[in-house]
């Protein structure tokens, strides 16, 4: 099966090296929760320790090794632990117990000023219903990482306005948040962690509060911005369509644990059990699975003349070609021509409508 | 049956002689260290004296205009200035322009200061919160005590002035301005503060540019309420020889003159009404940004 080909293109090169390495992460929330790690461990589930420690599992043995200059996408319902587990990477949260290793460095040994300048430098965080400084202005909010860092003003002015610029906020520089619309304080948001040039971007559900169609404007935004920027991305939401657009991986969590990982093709074509199946079931899966996820392999001696499919098309592109070209498959072809597999039309409907493939 | 109807109580002559023992104690205290006590307070009065007689001395068309332009900056609506301006007006040309601007410099001193001390002790308040639950408890009681009370032993240490009548009308004042510095911080929109962990705020960053200016409007509210605490106290304090609006009551309750009661009595509630408007509207202006931040 042709399953591995969504990162098989050349890797950029980029001084991001980023990654971040978490190892047997566990947060309980309460009065001890040190005491109770062990019987987590060993399998105590997050409604036991409720009932009998009155200790709330917060996450439990997050393993997650999240590339440089990806997006990572955090999944699950409300209460599954998304927030918990992006607040440990900047240590807004304090684990239990675990590791995260950012760069060679483990964030949960850092001391208080080596996190703090850890913050300024490395990370910047985007926030669900935003973290704007209501009195300060456009301006004098994205520059706010900067001033906190002691960026010279003028200097730190001039980074803000090309980020302003970026996110289509000119002309909105001295409004002030509660002047603008969700969707426009998100962007400046936004450009406040980019001008923090910060190699690690966690964003938390930072689009849900907004409306579907302005959503999808700051997806194709990220998007952009992201094949230039090349940042490592933590982006959490409880929202699958966008955690299949946006994300290069994704992991989904429930009750504080991790219930799958993998990319967009390995959630729709083999969700791990009923929950994730349920989750999958209302999406349109013409728009993100690839061709690539169900082609067939060449047998050695393909000669027949068929149409070529480009690596990478998802099924509702390909089905409609197909559809214009009268016959019914086509070689899927990577760079070059380089026939990679075979696909045909019923396979493209077979796995449209069916749950899991083959 | 008879002790049902007495409640018992301590031996009256261990009640005198612990009553005796602490009063002697003060007295005492006063005696061996009354000149050093106000050697110590020497600055505080030569203050005092200062703003009164700047603003007592200053023409008074020059203070109705500077009064006039602060409400200005304050407000930024002609109405206050208006209202401010025609109370000023009405204070002069009932005789009582002296007495007054004696009152405003005390209410205006002892507001400075209950602010100097009271926002500091609001964030120590916030900030430690063992600390707090014992301010807590310490504001419960000075709000509540009767603040007659607290003039004994402001006079018996300090005597009859200016100084004393200033300590006591900052002590009666200054509980509203600890307690809503306190809350207004409270009150901090937690994902704002959590961005400023997030940015790499250090404590102080946290507090000067994100706790404090949030907390604003809460803490002019407390503001307000201080300024209006310390011209209620202005009749009390009178007792106690501060002059100005206060006493001219004090002497027409002692008097019965009836309309000397009441055209000072509505002086000090034009001067309230002029504190009032401006530090409110200042307030206000402070709130147009800062409230709710989202649709
Ligand atoms: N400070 C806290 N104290 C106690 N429980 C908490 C705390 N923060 C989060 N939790 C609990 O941890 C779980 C995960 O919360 P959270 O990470 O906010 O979920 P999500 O972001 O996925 O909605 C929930 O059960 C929540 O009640
Ligand atoms: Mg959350």
């Amino acid at each position: 099966m042709g399953i591995a080909c969504r990162s098989t293109g050349v890797q950029h090169m980029t001084s991001n090296n980023a990654s971040i390495e978490i190892r047997d992460l566990y947060k309980i929330f309460g009065k001890s929760p040190a005491q109770h790690v062990d019987a987590v461990r060993s399998g105590m589930t997050k409604a036991e320790l409720a009932k009998v420690h009155g200790q709330i599992l917060g996450l439990n043995n997050i393993n997650i090794s999240m590339p440089a200059g990806k997006i990572q996408v955090v999944m699950g319902l409300s209460g599954s632990g998304k927030s918990t587990l992006i607040r440990h990477i900047n240590r807004l949260i304090e684990p239990t117990s675990g590791s995260i290793m950012i760069d060679g460095r483990n964030v949960l040994d850092m001391s208080e000023l080596e996190l703090r300048e850890f913050r300024r430098n490395h990370t910047a965080m985007v926030f669900q219903r935003f973290g704007l400084l209501p009195h300060r202005t456009v301006i004098d909010n994205v520059t706010f990482g900067l001033e906190v860092r002691g960026v010279e003003a003028a200097k730190s002015r001039d980074t803000a306005m090309g980020w302003i610029d970026r996110v289509g906020l000119s002309g909105f520089e001295t409004r002030y948040p509660n002047e603008l619309s969700g969707g426009m304080q998100q962007r400046v948001g936004l450009a406040r962690a980019l001008s923090n040039n910060a190699s690690i971007l966690l964003m938390d559900e930072a689009y849900s509060a907004l409306d579907p169609l302005i959503r999808t404007d700051m997806q194709t935004m990220l998007l952009e911005l992201q094949t230039e920027l090349e940042k490592t991305i933590v982006f959490i939401t409880h929202d699958l369509d966008e955690a299949l657009r946006l994300g290069d991986q994704i992991v989904i969590l429930r009750d504080g644990s991790i219930i799958q990982q993998g990319d967009s093709q390995d959630i729709l074509l083999r969700p791990a059990d009923d929950y994730i199946e349920r989750f999958v079931k209302d999406v349109n899966r013409g728009r993100f699975i690839k061709v690539d996820a169900i082609m067939e392999s060449l047998l050695q001696s393909e000669s027949r003349s068929l149409p070529k499919l480009k690596s990478g098309l998802t099924l509702e592109t390909a089905a409609k070609e197909l559809t214009n070209s009268s016959y019914d498959s086509a070689f899927v072809t990577g760079d070059g021509g380089r026939p990679l597999g075979l696909i045909s039309l019923r396979q493209i409907t077979a796995a449209l409508s069916s749950g899991a493939v083959a | 049956m008879d002790w049902l109807f007495r409640f018992p109580q301590l031996d009256p002559e261990f009640l005198l002689a612990v009553k005796r023992a602490i009063d002697g104690a003060l007295k005492a205290l006063t005696r061996g260290y009354g000149q050093s006590i106000e050697d110590f307070f020497y600055p505080l009065q030569r203050v005092l004296i200062f703003f009164e007689s700047t603003i007592s001395n200053a023409p008074w068309p020059l203070v109705v205009i500077a009064l006039a332009v602060i409400a200005w900056f304050a407000a930024r609506r002609w109405a206050v200035v208006a209202a401010v301006v025609g109370t000023l007006i009405a204070i002069g040309l009932l005789g009582l322009w002296q007495d007054a601007m004696k009152t405003i410099s005390l209410v205006f001193t002892s507001t400075i200061f209950a602010i100097a001390i009271g926002i500091p002790l609001g964030i120590l308040m916030n900030r430690y919160k063992r600390v707090g639950g014992v301010m807590q408890t310490v504001l419960d009681v000075m709000q509540t005590m009767p603040p007659f009370v607290y003039l004994i032993p402001v006079v018996m240490l300090l005597g009859i002035g200016r100084v004393p009548g200033f300590i006591a009308v900052v002590i009666y004042a200054i509980p509203p301005i600890i307690r809503l510095t306190d809350l207004g911080i409270r009150l901090v929109d937690k994902e704002v503060l959590e961005a400023a962990d997030a940015y790499g705020c250090s404590r102080s960053q946290k507090l000067w540019k994100v706790q404090i200016p949030l907390a604003m409007p809460t803490i002019m509210a407390g503001i307000n309420q201080t300024i209006m605490m310390a011209l209620g106290m202005v009749v009390i304090a009178s007792m106690i020889g501060v002059q100005g609006l206060g006493l001219n009551v004090l002497q027409a309750i002692a008097n019965q003159y009836f309309t000397q009661g009441i055209f000072n009595g509505f002086a000090i509630v034009g001067i309230a009404i002029i504190f009032d408007r401006i530090s409110q509207a200042y307030g206000h202006r402070l709130q147009k940004h800062r409230g709710a931040a989202h649709d």
